[in-house]
C-alpha cells in the first residue's frame, strides 16, 4: 500500500483503526479533544494518544445533555462516547480551552462510565511569568495523574524520547506544508487534510514513517503543468476539526498554500525547544505556540500572525471557516478581517457545521470569491 | 381592600435603590470632569482593589441588563451583527460592543474606561469581549485568570491566583500613579464581606412562607452587590432592605398576593420579560422564591476572610458558582431546593450563556432524581428578544403549573 492509501484507509474508520491498534499492541489508548493536549506525556506513559474529532452519525444521544446551540464538534464527540463507539478508551483528557469543551468535560465525567478522566486546567492568560510557571505546574500535575491512572512511571528519558518524536512529526509536517506552498499543484489540499488528521489518530511512529515516505515521493515528483496558476489562499478559523473544503477550492481555481487551523498549522508550527527539563520545555512551547482564541496571548497577535502568513506565503486571499456556535473564533473574526482589510487582503467568511451545509451553497460562494481575486 | 393589599406589597427600598443607582451613574459619567479614573470590570471581577484606589468601577454586564430591561437589546445586537459579530454570541457582549461605538442604550453609553479588568471566573466570553474593548479604547487590560474548578481548587491554582492578586495591586499602582493603598483595602475588604453577608441574609428571608422577596425582586435589588460591593452604601442599603423584609415576613406579607407554590429559578433573568414572567407565575399562585443567579454574589463567602481579604480573595473569586463543575452546581441547586422548600424548578436555557446553560440538562436530571420534584426548561436569551417565543412559553408554563398543582393536591 502506498502511504496515502494507508492513511486514507485509516481515516475511513478511525474508530476501528484505534480499536485494532489497541488489540494488536496490547496497549492503552487515551482520548483527547484539543491541540493543547500535552501528547508527549501520553506517549511517554506508553499509551496511544487519540484525538476525537466529532462524529459522522446523526446526533441523538447527545441531545439529552447538550443544547443545539453548542458547536457540532463538542456535540459530536459526546455522541460518539454515548453510543459506545469509544468504550475501548482507557481514559480521556480535557485541556481547558473554550466554555463548551469545559462543560463537555463535566458531562463526560458524569455520564461516561469507561476510562479515567483528566482535566488539564491550563492558564487562560499566557503572557505573564506567573502563568508560565503555572503552565509547568499543570503539566507536572498531569504527569502525576497519568502515572496514577495508568499505573506507570513516566521517566524523563521517556519524555525526552516522546518530545523527539512529536518534534520530528512537527518538522515533517512543516516540510509537507512548505513543499505545497512552493508548488501547490504538487500536493492536493485533500491529501494534506487527511495527513494532518492522521497525525492525531495513527500510531505516531508509523505515521512518521508514512509521512517521510510520502515526502520523499512528492519532492521527487514534477508538478503537473497547470493551464493557469491557481489563486494562492490561506485558510483560517474556528474549526477545531476543519472539514474538507479543499476539493471545492481546487475546482474553483484556488489552492490553499497554508492555514491557521488547529488541525493544521497551529498544531505543528512551534517545536518544543531543545535542552533542559522536558516539562519546562513543553510549557515554553504551550505559551508560545500560535494561540487559541480561547486563550489570551496579547491583543493583536492572531492578526499579526495571519498578516505575516499572508506575506510570507505570498497568498492572495483568506477563507475563514467558522464553525457555527463557536464563540472564541466568532469573537476574533471582525478584528482579523479588519486587519486584513487594512492590508488589502480580501477574505471570505464561511460558516460551517459538521456535517457541511449543502455543497452547492459553499461552492457558489467560493467561486464568486475566487472570481473577484 | 385589594388596593391597600397592593400598597402593602410595595417594597419601600425600591425608590432608594433607584436614587443610589442614578447618583452612581452620574458620578461615573462625570469622572473625567472630577479627575477620577474609570475601570470597566466583569460582574465576577475583583472590584475591591479598585475601590481601595478610588477608581470608579463600571459594569458592562449591569449595563447589558439595563439595555435588556429597556428592550433596546435587539437593536444593539443587530448593530453588532452588522459589525461582523455572530448572532450566537452572548447578547451582553454584542450589545455592549455595539453601544460603545454609538453611545446608545438607555443611559447614552458608559463612560470611557481608563482601564479594563476582566475576571474570567464567569466565562470565556468576557475574555474575548474585553480584548475587543481593549483594542477599541486602547487602554490597559488586566486579566484575572481563575483556573476552572472542575473538581478541585488545588495548591497550584491557589499559588497562581495569589500571585495575580499581587500583579493586580501593582497594575493599579501603575495605572493610578501612586502606591497601592493597603490600609484602605482592609476597610473595603471588610465592607465587601459585610455586604455579601447581608445580601445573603436578604435572600434568606425567602425561606419564610409566604416569601417576602422573590427572585424577580432580587434581580432588581442585586444591582448594588454587583456595582457597589465593598462600599458602606451597599451595606447600609442591604441592612435597610433586610429590616424591611424581616418586618414583612413577621406580618406575613408575601411578594405575591396568594403564594401557593414555591419555585426556584436557574440562570440569568430574561430581562425584557421579568414582569411578564413574574405575573404569569403569580397568576398560578406560584412565587419564584430563590434563584442560582443572585446568590452567586455571596456563594463563595465561605472562602473569604474579612481580615485577610487579598489573601483569601484568590480562592473566593475562583470558586464562584459558574467556575465549578456541573455536579457541584447540581449540589448547590439541590441544597437550595431544601433550604427554600421548593416545589419545582424553572430553568432558563439561555442561548447567550454557554457556561451557565451547557450542563443544565444534567443538573435538571440530577435535581429531579434527587429531590423528586418536577422542572421546566424554557429556551430564551437574557437580552435578545428574538429568542423569546411568548406563546410557546406561555403554554409550557401553564402545563408545568398543572403538574405542580396535581402533585400538591
Ligand atoms: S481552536 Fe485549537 S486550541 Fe482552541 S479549543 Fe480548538 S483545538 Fe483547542
Ligand atoms: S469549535 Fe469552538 S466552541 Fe467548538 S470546541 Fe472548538 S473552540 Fe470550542
Ligand atoms: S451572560 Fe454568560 S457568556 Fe455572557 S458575560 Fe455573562 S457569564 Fe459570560
Amino acid at each position: 500500500m502506498n502511504p496515502m492509501a494507508e492513511i486514507t484507509a485509516t481515516l475511513a474508520d478511525a474508530g476501528t483503526y484505534a480499536r485494532d491498534l489497541k488489540k494488536r499492541t496490547n496497549g492503552r489508548t487515551v482520548g483527547y479533544v484539543c491541540s493543547y493536549t500535552p501528547e508527549e506525556l501520553i506517549l511517554a506513559a506508553g499509551a496511544h494518544p487519540l484525538r476525537l474529532l466529532g462524529t459522522q452519525q446523526a446526533i441523538h444521544r447527545a441531545d439529552a445533555h447538550l443544547q443545539t446551540y453548542c458547536c457540532s464538534l463538542v456535540r459530536g464527540i459526546l455522541e460518539e462516547a454515548l453510543s459506545g463507539n469509544m468504550d475501548f478508551l482507557d481514559g480521556m483528557v480535557f485541556p481547558h480551552t473554550c466554555d463548551s469543551i469545559q462543560r463537555l468535560s463535566d458531562i463526560w465525567r458524569l455520564n461516561i462510565p469507561f476510562g479515567f478522566h483528566a482535566d488539564v486546567v491550563l492558564p487562560v492568560k499566557l503572557t505573564t511569568a506567573s502563568a508560565r510557571d503555572y503552565m509547568a505546574d499543570v503539566l507536572r500535575k498531569f504527569r502525576g495523574d497519568l502515572e496514577k491512572s495508568l499505573s506507570v512511571t513516566i521517566t524523563d528519558e521517556a519524555l525526552r524520547e516522546a518530545i523527539d518524536l512529536t518534534n520530528s512529526i512537527r518538522a515533517a509536517l512543516r516540510r509537507l506544508y512548505e513543499l505545497r506552498a512552493a508548488n501547490p499543484g504538487r500536493i492536493s489540499g485533500s491529501d494534506i487534510h487527511r495527513i494532518v488528521r492522521a497525525s492525531m489518530i495513527m500510531d505516531r511512529r508509523r505515521f512518521l514513517a508514512l509521512l517521510e515516505e510520502f515526502l520523499a515521493e512528492a519532492s521527487g515528483k514534477d508538478a503537473p503543468a497547470a493551464a493557469k496558476p491557481p489563486h494562492r489562499l490561506i485558510l483560517s478559523g474556528g474549526v477545531c476539526n476543519a472539514p474538507d473544503v479543499y476539493g471545492m477550492i481546487a475546482d474553483a481555481g484556488g489552492a490553499v498554500v497554508w492555514d491557521d487551523l488547529c488541525t493544521g498549522g497551529r498544531a505543528f508550527e512551534e517545536p518544543i525547544p531543545a535542552g533542559g527539563d522536558p516539562i519546562e520545555r513543553m510549557a515554553d512551547r504551550l505559551v508560545k505556540r500560535a494561540v487559541c482564541p480561547a486563550k489570551h496571548g496579547g491583543l493583536t497577535n492572531r492578526a499579526d500572525h495571519l498578516v505575516s502568513l499572508v506575506k510570507e506565503k505570498d497568498a492572495r486571499g483568506i477563507i475563514f471557516l467558522l464553525l457555527k456556535f463557536c464563540d472564541p473564533h466568532a469573537f476574533d473574526y471582525p478584528y482579523l478581517k479588519a486587519a486584513l482589510d487594512r492590508e488589502d487582503v480580501p477574505s471570505l467568511l464561511m460558516e460551517v457545521e459538521d456535517p457541511l451545509p449543502p455543497e452547492g451553497q459553499l461552492r457558489t460562494r467560493i467561486e464568486a470569491f475566487l472570481e473577484m481575486l | 381592600m385589594a388596593s391597600t393589599g397592593e400598597d402593602k406589597r410595595k417594597v419601600k427600598a425600591v425608590k432608594k435603590m433607584k436614587d443610589i443607582m442614578t447618583t452612581y451613574y452620574i458620578e461615573a459619567k462625570t469622572a473625567a470632569q472630577t479627575g477620577r479614573k474609570v475601570a470597566w470590570i466583569t460582574s465576577g471581577g475583583p472590584v475591591e482593589p479598585l475601590l481601595a484606589m478610588d477608581v470608579i468601577p463600571v459594569y458592562p454586564e449591569n449595563h447589558g441588563a439595563m439595555i435588556g430591561a429597556s428592550k433596546m437589546g435587539v437593536d444593539l445586537c443587530e448593530k453588532a451583527e452588522a459589525m461582523g459579530y455572530a448572532s450566537d454570541l452572548c447578547s451582553y457582549a454584542r450589545s455592549d460592543i455595539a453601544c460603545a461605538t454609538v453611545n446608545g442604550g438607555p443611559i447614552g453609553g458608559l463612560p470611557r474606561p481608563d482601564m479594563l479588568i476582566c475576571g474570567n471566573n464567569i466565562c470565556g466570553t468576557v475574555l474575548k469581549w474585553y480584548e475587543v474593548q481593549a483594542r477599541y479604547f486602547g487602554c490597559p487590560l488586566f486579566i484575572f485568570d481563575t483556573p476552572f474548578c472542575h473538581t478541585e481548587f488545588n495548591d497550584d491554582m491557589r499559588r497562581y491566583v495569589r500571585r495575580q492578586v499581587d500583579e493586580y495591586t501593582a497594575f493599579l499602582a501603575e495605572a493610578c500613579g501612586r502606591p497601592f493603598d493597603f490600609d484602605r483595602m482592609k476597610e473595603v475588604g471588610r465592607l465587601s464581606v459585610e455586604g455579601q453577608r447581608t445580601w445573603q441574609q436578604v435572600l434568606d428571608t425567602a425561606m419564610n412562607r409566604p416569601a417576602p422577596i422573590s427572585a424577580f425582586d432580587a434581580f432588581f435589588h442585586l444591582a448594588l452587590i454587583v456595582t457597589l460591593r465593598g462600599t458602606q452604601i451597599a451595606v447600609d442599603y442591604y441592612r435597610e432592605l433586610l429590616a424591611e423584609m424581616r418586618e414583612r415576613a413577621a406580618e406575613g406579607i408575601g411578594s405575591i398576593p396568594n403564594e401557593k407554590y414555591r419555585l426556584l429559578w436557574d440562570n440569568l433573568p430574561v430581562w425584557y420579560r421579568t414582569k411578564w414572567l413574574s405575573e404569569k407565575f403569580a397568576s398560578h399562585g406560584a412565587c419564584l422564591v430563590a434563584d442560582t443567579y443572585t446568590s452567586a454574589w455571596c456563594g463563595s463567602l465561605k472562602y473569604m476572610d474579612e481580615n485577610d481579604f487579598l489573601g483569601s480573595m484568590a480562592e473566593g473569586y475562583s470558586r464562584i458558582y459558574l467556575n465549578i463543575g456541573v455536579d457541584e452546581m447540581a449540589d448547590t441547586v439541590a441544597a437550595m431546593v431544601d433550604k427554600y422548600g421548593v416545589d419545582g424548578v424553572v430553568l432558563h436555557s439561555n442561548r447567550s450563556c454557554k457556561p451557565y446553560s451547557l450542563g443544565q440538562y444534567d443538573i435538571q436530571r440530577i435535581v429531579e432524581e434527587r429531590k423528586g420534584i418536577p422542572s421546566l426548561m424554557i429556551e430564551a436569551d437574557m437580552v435578545d428578544e428574538r429568542a423569546f417565543s411568548e406563546s410557546q412559553i406561555d403554554t409550557r408554563i401553564d402545563a408545568f403549573m398543572e403538574v405542580i398543582r396535581n402533585r400538591k393536591n
